[in-house]
Protein backbone atom coordinates (compact mmCIF):
# COMPACT_ATOMS: atom_id res chain seq x y z
CA UNK A 1 0.00 0.00 0.00
CA UNK A 2 1.32 3.40 -0.98
CA UNK A 3 1.91 6.12 1.56
CA UNK A 4 -1.28 8.21 1.46
CA UNK A 5 0.17 11.36 3.06
CA UNK A 6 0.79 13.00 -0.36
CA UNK A 7 -2.96 12.63 -1.03
CA UNK A 8 -3.94 14.46 2.18
CA UNK A 9 -1.34 17.13 1.55
CA UNK A 10 -2.67 17.64 -1.98
CA UNK A 11 -6.25 18.04 -0.76
CA UNK A 12 -5.03 20.47 1.92
CA UNK A 13 -3.13 22.51 -0.66
CA UNK A 14 -6.02 22.55 -3.13
CA UNK A 15 -8.50 23.45 -0.39
CA UNK A 16 -6.39 26.27 1.05
CA UNK A 17 -5.62 27.63 -2.41
CA UNK A 18 -9.28 27.56 -3.44
CA UNK A 19 -10.35 29.28 -0.23
CA UNK A 20 -7.91 32.17 -0.59
CA UNK A 21 -8.57 32.39 -4.33
CA UNK A 22 -12.28 32.84 -3.61
CA UNK A 23 -11.46 35.77 -1.34
CA UNK A 24 -9.11 37.34 -3.87
CA UNK A 25 -10.79 36.28 -7.12
CA UNK A 26 -14.34 37.38 -6.28
CA UNK A 27 -13.63 41.12 -5.97
CA UNK A 28 -11.22 40.93 -8.91
CA UNK A 29 -13.81 39.18 -11.12
CA UNK A 30 -16.49 41.67 -10.03
CA UNK A 31 -14.22 44.56 -10.91
CA UNK A 32 -13.37 43.04 -14.30
CA UNK A 33 -17.05 42.40 -15.03
CA UNK A 34 -18.13 45.96 -14.21
CA UNK A 35 -15.26 48.36 -14.81
CA UNK A 36 -14.93 50.69 -17.76
CA UNK A 37 -11.31 51.35 -16.81
CA UNK A 38 -8.62 51.32 -19.46
CA UNK A 39 -6.56 49.08 -17.18
CA UNK A 40 -9.02 46.22 -17.67
CA UNK A 41 -7.32 44.50 -20.66
CA UNK A 42 -4.00 44.71 -18.85
CA UNK A 43 -5.40 43.01 -15.75
CA UNK A 44 -7.31 40.48 -17.85
CA UNK A 45 -4.12 39.54 -19.72
CA UNK A 46 -2.18 39.19 -16.47
CA UNK A 47 -4.93 36.99 -15.06
CA UNK A 48 -4.93 34.74 -18.13
CA UNK A 49 -1.13 34.41 -18.24
CA UNK A 50 -0.96 31.14 -16.23
CA UNK A 51 -3.07 29.42 -18.92
CA UNK A 52 -0.46 29.93 -21.62
CA UNK A 53 2.79 29.83 -19.63
CA UNK A 54 4.53 26.50 -18.98
CA UNK A 55 4.26 25.79 -15.24
CA UNK A 56 8.04 25.69 -15.05
CA UNK A 57 8.17 29.36 -16.07
CA UNK A 58 5.73 30.28 -13.31
CA UNK A 59 7.63 28.07 -10.88
CA UNK A 60 10.96 29.58 -11.88
CA UNK A 61 9.85 33.17 -11.28
CA UNK A 62 8.12 32.28 -8.01
CA UNK A 63 11.29 30.52 -6.89
CA UNK A 64 13.18 33.80 -7.46
CA UNK A 65 10.38 35.97 -6.03
CA UNK A 66 9.95 33.94 -2.84
CA UNK A 67 13.58 33.06 -2.17
CA UNK A 68 15.15 34.49 1.03
CA UNK A 69 17.38 36.73 -1.10
CA UNK A 70 14.35 38.62 -2.53
CA UNK A 71 12.53 41.40 -0.66
CA UNK A 72 9.37 39.36 -0.13
CA UNK A 73 11.26 36.22 0.84
CA UNK A 74 13.50 38.06 3.31
CA UNK A 75 10.52 39.87 4.85
CA UNK A 76 8.82 36.50 5.41
CA UNK A 77 11.94 35.04 7.01
CA UNK A 78 12.19 38.12 9.26
CA UNK A 79 8.66 37.81 10.63
CA UNK A 80 8.20 34.01 10.71
CA UNK A 81 11.68 32.58 10.78
CA UNK A 82 10.77 30.24 7.91
CA UNK A 83 11.51 30.43 4.22
CA UNK A 84 8.73 30.69 1.65
CA UNK A 85 10.49 28.48 -0.85
CA UNK A 86 10.25 24.75 -0.16
CA UNK A 87 7.37 25.37 2.26
CA UNK A 88 3.63 24.77 2.24
CA UNK A 89 2.90 28.53 2.45
CA UNK A 90 5.10 29.19 -0.59
CA UNK A 91 3.24 26.46 -2.47
CA UNK A 92 -0.14 28.06 -1.65
CA UNK A 93 1.06 31.44 -2.97
CA UNK A 94 2.41 29.97 -6.21
CA UNK A 95 -0.68 27.75 -6.65
CA UNK A 96 -2.95 30.74 -6.25
CA UNK A 97 -1.33 32.43 -9.22
CA UNK A 98 -1.24 29.16 -11.16
CA UNK A 99 -5.01 28.60 -10.68
CA UNK A 100 -6.07 32.27 -10.77
CA UNK A 101 -7.67 32.17 -14.26
CA UNK A 102 -9.72 29.12 -13.31
CA UNK A 103 -11.26 31.12 -10.46
CA UNK A 104 -11.56 34.53 -12.11
CA UNK A 105 -12.81 33.66 -15.58
CA UNK A 106 -15.93 31.64 -14.61
CA UNK A 107 -16.78 34.23 -11.96
CA UNK A 108 -16.33 37.12 -14.38
CA UNK A 109 -18.59 35.40 -16.92
CA UNK A 110 -21.18 34.70 -14.21
CA UNK A 111 -21.15 38.31 -12.99
CA UNK A 112 -21.42 39.59 -16.55
CA UNK A 113 -24.43 37.33 -17.07
CA UNK A 114 -26.07 38.72 -13.94
CA UNK A 115 -25.48 42.17 -15.39
CA UNK A 116 -26.39 45.60 -14.09
CA UNK A 117 -30.16 45.19 -14.28
CA UNK A 118 -30.73 43.16 -11.07
CA UNK A 119 -28.27 45.39 -9.22
CA UNK A 120 -30.28 48.47 -10.22
CA UNK A 121 -33.46 46.71 -9.15
CA UNK A 122 -31.83 45.92 -5.79
CA UNK A 123 -30.75 49.56 -5.37
CA UNK A 124 -34.28 50.64 -6.20
CA UNK A 125 -35.42 48.32 -3.38
CA UNK A 126 -33.02 50.17 -1.08
CA UNK A 127 -30.26 47.60 -0.88
CA UNK A 128 -26.79 49.14 -0.55
CA UNK A 129 -24.26 48.06 -3.21
CA UNK A 130 -22.51 45.64 -0.80
CA UNK A 131 -25.81 44.23 0.42
CA UNK A 132 -27.03 43.86 -3.17
CA UNK A 133 -23.81 42.04 -4.03
CA UNK A 134 -24.29 39.42 -1.32
CA UNK A 135 -28.07 39.05 -1.57
CA UNK A 136 -28.55 39.34 -5.35
CA UNK A 137 -25.34 39.00 -7.35
CA UNK A 138 -23.83 36.08 -5.39
CA UNK A 139 -26.98 33.91 -5.33
CA UNK A 140 -27.64 34.63 -9.00
CA UNK A 141 -24.02 33.71 -9.82
CA UNK A 142 -23.97 30.60 -7.66
CA UNK A 143 -23.31 28.27 -10.58
CA UNK A 144 -20.35 30.43 -11.52
CA UNK A 145 -19.03 30.10 -7.96
CA UNK A 146 -19.45 26.33 -8.04
CA UNK A 147 -17.67 26.01 -11.37
CA UNK A 148 -14.88 28.38 -10.34
CA UNK A 149 -14.25 26.63 -7.02
CA UNK A 150 -14.24 23.14 -8.51
CA UNK A 151 -12.00 24.11 -11.42
CA UNK A 152 -9.53 25.87 -9.11
CA UNK A 153 -9.51 22.91 -6.73
CA UNK A 154 -8.99 20.24 -9.39
CA UNK A 155 -6.52 22.36 -11.34
CA UNK A 156 -4.42 22.79 -8.19
CA UNK A 157 -4.52 19.05 -7.56
CA UNK A 158 -3.07 18.45 -11.02
CA UNK A 159 -0.17 20.87 -10.76
CA UNK A 160 3.34 19.52 -11.03
CA UNK A 161 5.81 21.91 -12.58
CA UNK A 162 5.18 24.80 -10.22
CA UNK A 163 5.39 22.56 -7.16
CA UNK A 164 8.57 20.95 -8.33
CA UNK A 165 10.25 24.32 -8.84
CA UNK A 166 8.96 26.14 -5.74
CA UNK A 167 8.32 23.30 -3.30
CA UNK A 168 10.69 20.51 -4.11
CA UNK A 169 9.91 17.12 -2.59
CA UNK A 170 9.63 17.38 1.21
CA UNK A 171 7.35 14.71 2.71
CA UNK A 172 4.41 16.22 4.63
CA UNK A 173 5.35 19.75 3.54
CA UNK A 174 5.55 19.92 -0.25
CA UNK A 175 5.41 16.35 -1.48
CA UNK A 176 2.01 16.42 -3.20
CA UNK A 177 0.45 13.59 -5.13
CA UNK A 178 1.83 14.46 -8.57
CA UNK A 179 5.37 14.65 -7.17
CA UNK A 180 4.89 11.35 -5.33
CA UNK A 181 3.68 9.66 -8.52
CA UNK A 182 6.69 11.02 -10.41
CA UNK A 183 9.02 9.71 -7.72
CA UNK A 184 7.38 6.26 -7.74
CA UNK A 185 7.75 6.04 -11.51
CA UNK A 186 11.38 7.22 -11.40
CA UNK A 187 12.17 4.51 -8.84
CA UNK A 188 10.19 1.94 -10.88
CA UNK A 189 7.62 1.35 -8.11
CA UNK A 190 4.72 1.09 -10.58
CA UNK A 191 2.25 -0.50 -8.16
CA UNK A 192 2.37 2.52 -5.83
CA UNK A 193 2.30 4.87 -8.83
CA UNK A 194 -0.85 3.09 -10.07
CA UNK A 195 -2.58 3.40 -6.74
CA UNK A 196 -2.02 7.17 -6.56
CA UNK A 197 -2.50 7.90 -10.27
CA UNK A 198 -5.60 5.74 -10.61
CA UNK A 199 -7.04 7.15 -7.39
CA UNK A 200 -6.47 10.71 -8.61
CA UNK A 201 -8.10 9.96 -11.95
CA UNK A 202 -11.20 8.44 -10.34
CA UNK A 203 -11.44 11.28 -7.81
CA UNK A 204 -11.21 13.96 -10.50
CA UNK A 205 -13.75 12.18 -12.67
CA UNK A 206 -16.26 11.88 -9.83
CA UNK A 207 -15.87 15.53 -8.84
CA UNK A 208 -16.33 16.80 -12.39
CA UNK A 209 -19.31 14.53 -12.97
CA UNK A 210 -20.93 15.77 -9.77
CA UNK A 211 -20.45 19.38 -10.90
CA UNK A 212 -21.97 18.78 -14.32
CA UNK A 213 -24.89 16.89 -12.77
CA UNK A 214 -25.47 19.67 -10.22
CA UNK A 215 -25.26 22.32 -12.90
CA UNK A 216 -27.85 20.54 -14.97
CA UNK A 217 -30.23 20.21 -12.07
CA UNK A 218 -29.72 23.88 -11.17
CA UNK A 219 -30.51 24.81 -14.77
CA UNK A 220 -33.92 23.20 -14.49
CA UNK A 221 -34.67 25.15 -11.31
CA UNK A 222 -33.29 28.50 -12.36
CA UNK A 223 -34.75 28.26 -15.83
CA UNK B 1 -49.86 65.50 2.88
CA UNK B 2 -48.43 68.47 1.08
CA UNK B 3 -47.47 68.06 -2.54
CA UNK B 4 -43.75 67.62 -3.04
CA UNK B 5 -41.91 68.75 -6.08
CA UNK B 6 -39.04 67.51 -8.14
CA UNK B 7 -36.87 69.98 -9.97
CA UNK B 8 -34.58 68.72 -12.70
CA UNK B 9 -32.18 70.65 -14.86
CA UNK B 10 -30.24 68.44 -17.22
CA UNK B 11 -27.95 68.91 -20.19
CA UNK B 12 -26.81 65.59 -21.52
CA UNK B 13 -24.89 65.20 -24.76
CA UNK B 14 -25.77 62.15 -26.85
CA UNK B 15 -24.21 60.94 -30.11
CA UNK B 16 -26.44 63.01 -32.41
CA UNK B 17 -28.22 65.48 -30.15
CA UNK B 18 -28.28 66.95 -26.67
CA UNK B 19 -31.02 66.40 -24.13
CA UNK B 20 -32.12 69.67 -22.58
CA UNK B 21 -34.55 69.52 -19.69
CA UNK B 22 -35.42 72.18 -17.17
CA UNK B 23 -38.73 71.50 -15.46
CA UNK B 24 -40.35 71.36 -12.08
CA UNK B 25 -42.71 68.45 -11.62
CA UNK B 26 -45.22 68.76 -8.81
CA UNK B 27 -45.78 65.26 -7.53
CA UNK B 28 -49.44 64.36 -7.43
CA UNK B 29 -51.23 61.70 -9.42
CA UNK B 30 -49.41 60.48 -12.52
CA UNK B 31 -47.16 62.69 -14.60
CA UNK B 32 -46.28 61.26 -18.01
CA UNK B 33 -43.00 61.84 -19.79
CA UNK B 34 -44.20 61.24 -23.31
CA UNK B 35 -42.16 61.24 -26.48
CA UNK B 36 -40.63 59.17 -29.26
CA UNK B 37 -37.68 56.88 -28.67
CA UNK B 38 -34.47 58.86 -28.57
CA UNK B 39 -36.13 61.81 -26.85
CA UNK B 40 -34.37 60.80 -23.65
CA UNK B 41 -37.43 60.13 -21.51
CA UNK B 42 -36.07 56.90 -20.04
CA UNK B 43 -32.72 58.58 -19.41
CA UNK B 44 -34.47 61.34 -17.47
CA UNK B 45 -36.18 58.71 -15.34
CA UNK B 46 -32.84 56.97 -14.72
CA UNK B 47 -31.39 60.30 -13.62
CA UNK B 48 -34.22 60.74 -11.12
CA UNK B 49 -33.63 57.17 -9.84
CA UNK B 50 -29.89 57.85 -9.59
CA UNK B 51 -28.77 55.27 -12.16
CA UNK B 52 -27.31 57.94 -14.44
CA UNK B 53 -25.15 60.77 -13.28
CA UNK B 54 -23.35 62.39 -16.17
CA UNK B 55 -23.49 65.52 -18.27
CA UNK B 56 -24.59 68.64 -16.48
CA UNK B 57 -27.24 67.88 -13.90
CA UNK B 58 -28.99 69.39 -10.96
CA UNK B 59 -31.82 67.43 -9.38
CA UNK B 60 -33.60 68.52 -6.23
CA UNK B 61 -36.47 66.94 -4.33
CA UNK B 62 -38.14 69.63 -2.26
CA UNK B 63 -35.06 71.04 -0.51
CA UNK B 64 -32.84 67.97 -0.83
CA UNK B 65 -30.20 67.95 -3.53
CA UNK B 66 -30.01 64.49 -5.12
CA UNK B 67 -27.58 65.30 -7.91
CA UNK B 68 -25.48 68.31 -8.65
CA UNK B 69 -22.67 67.59 -11.05
CA UNK B 70 -21.16 71.06 -10.61
CA UNK B 71 -21.03 70.85 -6.84
CA UNK B 72 -20.09 67.16 -6.91
CA UNK B 73 -23.14 66.15 -4.86
CA UNK B 74 -24.68 62.76 -5.51
CA UNK B 75 -27.20 60.83 -3.43
CA UNK B 76 -26.87 57.08 -4.05
CA UNK B 77 -29.88 55.36 -5.67
CA UNK B 78 -30.64 53.18 -2.64
CA UNK B 79 -30.87 56.28 -0.42
CA UNK B 80 -33.50 58.00 -2.55
CA UNK B 81 -37.13 57.43 -1.49
CA UNK B 82 -38.14 56.46 -5.02
CA UNK B 83 -39.09 53.07 -6.41
CA UNK B 84 -38.61 52.12 -10.04
CA UNK B 85 -40.72 49.64 -11.98
CA UNK B 86 -38.67 48.72 -15.02
CA UNK B 87 -39.71 47.85 -18.54
CA UNK B 88 -38.40 44.32 -17.97
CA UNK B 89 -39.72 43.12 -14.62
CA UNK B 90 -36.28 42.47 -13.06
CA UNK B 91 -37.67 40.08 -10.48
CA UNK B 92 -34.99 38.14 -8.63
CA UNK B 93 -34.96 34.67 -10.16
CA UNK B 94 -33.36 33.08 -7.08
CA UNK B 95 -36.36 34.06 -4.92
CA UNK B 96 -40.02 33.17 -5.28
CA UNK B 97 -42.72 35.84 -5.40
CA UNK B 98 -43.06 36.04 -1.61
CA UNK B 99 -39.26 36.27 -1.36
CA UNK B 100 -39.19 39.12 -3.84
CA UNK B 101 -41.79 41.00 -1.80
CA UNK B 102 -39.93 40.27 1.44
CA UNK B 103 -36.68 41.56 -0.07
CA UNK B 104 -38.29 44.98 -0.43
CA UNK B 105 -40.19 44.90 2.86
CA UNK B 106 -37.10 44.01 4.92
CA UNK B 107 -35.19 47.01 3.61
CA UNK B 108 -37.98 49.58 3.78
CA UNK B 109 -37.62 52.54 6.13
CA UNK B 110 -39.88 53.12 9.13
CA UNK B 111 -42.82 55.29 8.09
CA UNK B 112 -46.15 56.24 9.53
CA UNK B 113 -48.98 54.11 8.09
CA UNK B 114 -46.73 51.87 6.03
CA UNK B 115 -47.94 50.03 2.96
CA UNK B 116 -48.38 46.44 4.16
CA UNK B 117 -47.73 43.14 2.41
CA UNK B 118 -51.37 42.19 3.00
CA UNK B 119 -52.61 45.34 1.33
CA UNK B 120 -50.30 44.93 -1.66
CA UNK B 121 -51.13 41.23 -2.07
CA UNK B 122 -54.85 41.96 -1.95
CA UNK B 123 -54.81 45.04 -4.13
CA UNK B 124 -52.59 43.55 -6.84
CA UNK B 125 -54.20 40.10 -6.63
CA UNK B 126 -50.96 38.29 -5.81
CA UNK B 127 -52.23 35.67 -3.34
CA UNK B 128 -52.14 32.75 -5.77
CA UNK B 129 -48.69 33.73 -7.02
CA UNK B 130 -46.82 33.94 -3.69
CA UNK B 131 -45.19 30.51 -3.82
CA UNK B 132 -44.37 30.61 -7.51
CA UNK B 133 -41.03 31.18 -9.18
CA UNK B 134 -40.82 34.36 -11.27
CA UNK B 135 -39.90 32.32 -14.36
CA UNK B 136 -43.30 30.59 -14.31
CA UNK B 137 -45.32 33.84 -14.34
CA UNK B 138 -46.86 35.61 -17.33
CA UNK B 139 -45.56 39.04 -18.33
CA UNK B 140 -48.49 40.80 -16.71
CA UNK B 141 -48.15 38.81 -13.48
CA UNK B 142 -44.44 39.60 -13.31
CA UNK B 143 -45.14 43.32 -13.63
CA UNK B 144 -47.79 43.12 -10.90
CA UNK B 145 -45.24 41.50 -8.59
CA UNK B 146 -42.65 44.11 -9.57
CA UNK B 147 -45.15 46.86 -8.82
CA UNK B 148 -46.04 45.33 -5.46
CA UNK B 149 -42.40 44.82 -4.56
CA UNK B 150 -41.67 48.47 -5.34
CA UNK B 151 -44.63 49.69 -3.26
CA UNK B 152 -43.29 47.77 -0.26
CA UNK B 153 -40.17 49.96 -0.20
CA UNK B 154 -42.57 52.70 1.02
CA UNK B 155 -41.61 55.00 -1.88
CA UNK B 156 -42.52 58.68 -1.87
CA UNK B 157 -42.41 58.57 -5.65
CA UNK B 158 -42.94 55.77 -8.17
CA UNK B 159 -40.97 55.78 -11.41
CA UNK B 160 -42.67 53.70 -14.09
CA UNK B 161 -40.34 53.08 -17.02
CA UNK B 162 -42.60 51.83 -19.83
CA UNK B 163 -43.95 49.04 -17.61
CA UNK B 164 -46.45 48.00 -20.29
CA UNK B 165 -44.30 48.03 -23.38
CA UNK B 166 -43.03 44.47 -23.08
CA UNK B 167 -46.57 43.09 -22.83
CA UNK B 168 -49.00 41.97 -25.53
CA UNK B 169 -52.36 43.74 -25.86
CA UNK B 170 -54.23 41.32 -23.61
CA UNK B 171 -51.67 41.45 -20.79
CA UNK B 172 -51.52 45.20 -21.14
CA UNK B 173 -55.28 45.43 -20.70
CA UNK B 174 -54.97 43.26 -17.57
CA UNK B 175 -52.27 45.42 -16.01
CA UNK B 176 -53.68 48.86 -16.86
CA UNK B 177 -56.40 48.91 -14.18
CA UNK B 178 -53.76 48.11 -11.53
CA UNK B 179 -51.43 50.89 -12.69
CA UNK B 180 -54.38 53.23 -12.81
CA UNK B 181 -55.53 52.78 -9.23
CA UNK B 182 -52.13 52.59 -7.51
CA UNK B 183 -51.36 56.30 -7.02
CA UNK B 184 -54.73 56.99 -5.44
CA UNK B 185 -55.06 53.79 -3.45
CA UNK B 186 -51.58 53.95 -1.94
CA UNK B 187 -51.16 57.71 -1.99
CA UNK B 188 -47.94 57.53 -4.01
CA UNK B 189 -47.43 59.88 -6.96
CA UNK B 190 -45.82 58.50 -10.09
CA UNK B 191 -43.79 59.60 -13.07
CA UNK B 192 -44.66 57.44 -16.04
CA UNK B 193 -42.57 57.11 -19.17
CA UNK B 194 -44.27 55.98 -22.34
CA UNK B 195 -44.37 56.35 -26.09
CA UNK B 196 -47.91 54.95 -26.39
CA UNK B 197 -50.60 57.62 -26.52
CA UNK B 198 -53.41 55.32 -25.36
CA UNK B 199 -51.50 54.49 -22.16
CA UNK B 200 -50.72 58.14 -21.50
CA UNK B 201 -54.31 59.21 -22.17
CA UNK B 202 -55.63 56.60 -19.80
CA UNK B 203 -53.15 56.93 -16.94
CA UNK B 204 -51.72 60.41 -16.80
CA UNK B 205 -53.00 63.55 -15.15
CA UNK B 206 -50.30 65.74 -16.63
CA UNK B 207 -48.16 65.23 -19.72
CA UNK B 208 -44.70 66.54 -20.50
CA UNK B 209 -44.16 66.08 -24.23
CA UNK B 210 -40.56 65.59 -25.31
CA UNK B 211 -39.44 66.27 -28.85
CA UNK B 212 -37.31 63.81 -30.84
CA UNK B 213 -34.37 66.23 -30.43
CA UNK B 214 -34.47 65.94 -26.67
CA UNK B 215 -36.14 69.12 -25.45
CA UNK B 216 -39.54 69.72 -23.87
CA UNK B 217 -41.97 70.70 -26.59
CA UNK B 218 -44.99 71.35 -24.41
CA UNK B 219 -46.64 70.31 -21.16
CA UNK B 220 -50.08 70.48 -19.65
CA UNK B 221 -52.94 68.57 -18.08
CA UNK B 222 -55.05 65.94 -19.84
CA UNK B 223 -57.27 66.38 -21.82
CA UNK B 224 -56.32 69.96 -22.73
CA UNK B 225 -52.84 69.00 -23.96
CA UNK B 226 -54.37 66.80 -26.65
CA UNK B 227 -55.75 69.92 -28.30
CA UNK B 228 -52.35 71.56 -28.65
CA UNK B 229 -50.62 71.85 -31.99
CA UNK B 230 -47.46 70.23 -30.57
CA UNK B 231 -49.41 67.13 -29.59
CA UNK B 232 -51.10 66.94 -33.00
CA UNK B 233 -47.72 67.30 -34.68
CA UNK B 234 -46.39 64.43 -32.65
CA UNK B 235 -49.27 61.99 -32.68
CA UNK B 236 -50.35 62.76 -36.23
CA UNK B 237 -53.90 62.93 -37.49
CA UNK B 238 -54.26 59.16 -37.31
CA UNK B 239 -54.37 59.20 -33.51
CA UNK B 240 -56.31 62.48 -33.28
CA UNK B 241 -59.49 62.22 -31.32
CA UNK B 242 -61.82 63.70 -28.75
CA UNK B 243 -62.20 63.37 -25.04
CA UNK B 244 -65.83 63.29 -23.98
CA UNK B 245 -67.50 63.21 -20.61
CA UNK B 246 -70.47 60.96 -20.04
CA UNK B 247 -72.48 59.42 -17.19
CA UNK B 248 -73.01 55.72 -16.65
CA UNK B 249 -76.74 54.90 -16.88
CA UNK B 250 -76.92 51.10 -17.09
CA UNK B 251 -74.84 47.91 -16.98
CA UNK B 252 -76.21 45.13 -19.20
CA UNK B 253 -74.64 41.85 -18.10
CA UNK B 254 -76.44 39.80 -20.79
CA UNK B 255 -74.74 41.58 -23.70
CA UNK B 256 -71.81 42.88 -21.61
CA UNK B 257 -72.61 46.49 -22.50
CA UNK B 258 -72.29 49.66 -20.45
CA UNK B 259 -74.77 52.38 -21.43
CA UNK B 260 -73.90 56.02 -21.04
CA UNK B 261 -75.67 59.32 -21.18
CA UNK B 262 -73.75 61.74 -23.37
CA UNK B 263 -75.39 65.15 -23.68
CA UNK B 264 -78.85 63.52 -23.76
CA UNK B 265 -77.81 60.88 -26.31
CA UNK B 266 -77.20 57.20 -25.52
CA UNK B 267 -73.74 55.75 -26.04
CA UNK B 268 -72.91 52.09 -25.58
CA UNK B 269 -69.54 50.52 -25.05
CA UNK B 270 -68.14 47.11 -24.07
CA UNK B 271 -68.89 46.67 -20.38
CA UNK B 272 -66.40 48.03 -17.87
CA UNK B 273 -67.43 46.03 -14.82
CA UNK B 274 -65.77 48.32 -12.30
CA UNK B 275 -68.07 51.24 -13.13
CA UNK B 276 -71.14 52.11 -11.09
CA UNK B 277 -74.35 53.70 -12.30
CA UNK B 278 -74.08 57.45 -11.93
CA UNK B 279 -70.27 57.49 -12.38
CA UNK B 280 -69.01 60.40 -14.41
CA UNK B 281 -66.38 59.09 -16.82
CA UNK B 282 -64.11 60.31 -19.57
CA UNK B 283 -64.17 58.64 -22.96
CA UNK B 284 -61.68 58.83 -25.74
CA UNK B 285 -62.99 58.53 -29.26
CA UNK B 286 -60.52 58.54 -32.12
CA UNK B 287 -61.54 60.67 -35.08
CA UNK B 288 -60.84 57.78 -37.44
CA UNK B 289 -63.41 55.66 -35.57
CA UNK B 290 -66.22 58.12 -36.33
CA UNK B 291 -68.18 58.02 -39.59
CA UNK B 292 -70.76 60.57 -40.78
CA UNK B 293 -74.30 60.05 -42.11
CA UNK B 294 -76.92 62.53 -43.24
CA UNK B 295 -79.80 60.38 -41.97
CA UNK B 296 -80.04 58.04 -39.02
CA UNK B 297 -79.02 54.64 -40.32
CA UNK B 298 -81.15 51.69 -39.20
CA UNK B 299 -79.69 48.53 -40.73
CA UNK B 300 -76.11 48.83 -39.63
CA UNK B 301 -74.06 47.19 -36.89
CA UNK B 302 -72.83 50.47 -35.42
CA UNK B 303 -74.94 51.09 -32.32
CA UNK B 304 -73.78 54.57 -31.52
CA UNK B 305 -75.37 57.18 -33.77
CA UNK B 306 -75.55 60.70 -32.38
CA UNK B 307 -77.46 63.58 -33.90
CA UNK B 308 -75.32 66.69 -33.87
CA UNK B 309 -74.55 69.93 -35.63
CA UNK B 310 -71.44 70.27 -37.77
CA UNK B 311 -69.53 73.19 -36.28
CA UNK B 312 -66.39 73.03 -38.39
CA UNK B 313 -64.98 71.27 -41.46
CA UNK B 314 -61.18 71.22 -41.75
CA UNK B 315 -59.94 69.87 -45.05
CA UNK B 316 -56.40 68.64 -45.40
CA UNK B 317 -55.56 69.65 -48.93
CA UNK B 318 -52.59 67.42 -49.49
CA UNK B 319 -54.30 64.28 -48.22
CA UNK B 320 -57.55 62.48 -48.94
CA UNK B 321 -58.95 63.46 -45.56
CA UNK B 322 -61.04 66.05 -43.82
CA UNK B 323 -61.91 66.53 -40.15
CA UNK B 324 -65.52 67.19 -39.22
CA UNK B 325 -66.13 68.75 -35.81
CA UNK B 326 -69.58 68.15 -34.32
CA UNK B 327 -70.98 70.26 -31.52
CA UNK B 328 -72.82 68.01 -29.06
CA UNK B 329 -74.17 70.07 -26.21
CA UNK B 330 -71.12 71.82 -24.81
CA UNK B 331 -68.71 69.15 -26.04
CA UNK B 332 -67.20 68.51 -29.42
CA UNK B 333 -66.68 65.27 -31.30
CA UNK B 334 -64.31 64.87 -34.23
CA UNK B 335 -64.69 62.63 -37.27
CA UNK B 336 -62.02 61.93 -39.84
CA UNK B 337 -63.51 61.07 -43.23
CA UNK B 338 -62.40 61.48 -46.84
CA UNK B 339 -62.77 64.81 -48.62
CA UNK B 340 -64.62 62.93 -51.30
CA UNK B 341 -67.25 61.87 -48.75
CA UNK B 342 -67.61 65.50 -47.61
CA UNK B 343 -68.24 66.57 -51.20
CA UNK B 344 -70.58 63.76 -52.18
CA UNK B 345 -72.70 64.05 -49.01
CA UNK B 346 -72.68 67.82 -49.39
CA UNK B 347 -71.66 68.39 -45.78
CA UNK B 348 -71.64 72.00 -44.63
CA UNK B 349 -71.06 73.88 -41.41
CA UNK B 350 -74.31 74.34 -39.47
CA UNK B 351 -75.88 71.23 -40.95
CA UNK B 352 -77.54 68.57 -38.77
CA UNK B 353 -75.94 65.19 -39.32
CA UNK B 354 -75.25 61.92 -37.54
CA UNK B 355 -71.94 60.91 -36.03
CA UNK B 356 -71.58 57.12 -36.25
CA UNK B 357 -69.13 55.97 -33.62
CA UNK B 358 -67.49 52.63 -34.34
CA UNK B 359 -65.60 52.30 -31.12
CA UNK B 360 -65.83 53.96 -27.74
CA UNK B 361 -63.02 53.41 -25.31
CA UNK B 362 -63.31 54.04 -21.64
CA UNK B 363 -60.55 56.38 -20.57
CA UNK B 364 -60.97 56.96 -16.86
CA UNK B 365 -63.29 58.07 -14.11
CA UNK B 366 -63.51 61.81 -13.82
CA UNK B 367 -62.39 63.04 -10.45
CA UNK B 368 -64.96 65.19 -8.71
CA UNK B 369 -62.45 68.00 -8.34
CA UNK B 370 -61.79 68.00 -12.06
CA UNK B 371 -65.42 68.79 -12.67
CA UNK B 372 -65.10 72.04 -10.78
Amino acid sequence: MADLSPLWLTIQLAGTTTFFLLLLGTPLAWWLANTRSKARPVIEALTALPIVLPPTVIGFYFLILLSPTSTIGRFWVDITGETLTFSFTGLVIASMFYSLPFMVQPLQTAFQTVGRAPMEAAASLRASPLNAFFTVAVPMAKRGFLTAAVLSFTHTIGEFGVVLMVGGNIPGETKVISIAIYEHVETLRYAEAHQLAGGLMIFSFIVLMAVYALNRRAAVHVG
Amino acid sequence: MSVKSLKLRARLPFADHTIEFNETISLSGITALFGPSGSGKSTLLRIIAGFENRGNLRLTYNDEIWSDTNAGIFCAPHKRPVGTVFQDDRLFSHLNVAGNLAFAEKRSPMVKNPITVDHVVKSLDLLTLLNKCPSTLSGGEKQRVALGRTLLTQPELLLLDEPLSALDIRRKAELLPFLEKIPREFGVPAIFVSHAIDEVARLADEVILLSPDGYVSTRGPIPEIFDTQEMHDFTGKFEAGSFLQATVTAQDTTFQITSLDFEGEVLRMPMVASLNIGDRIRLRIRARDVAVGTSRPEDISIRNAIAATISEIKTENRTAFAEIVFAVGSQSLRARITRQAVAELGLEVGQEAFALIKSVSFDRRVMISALG
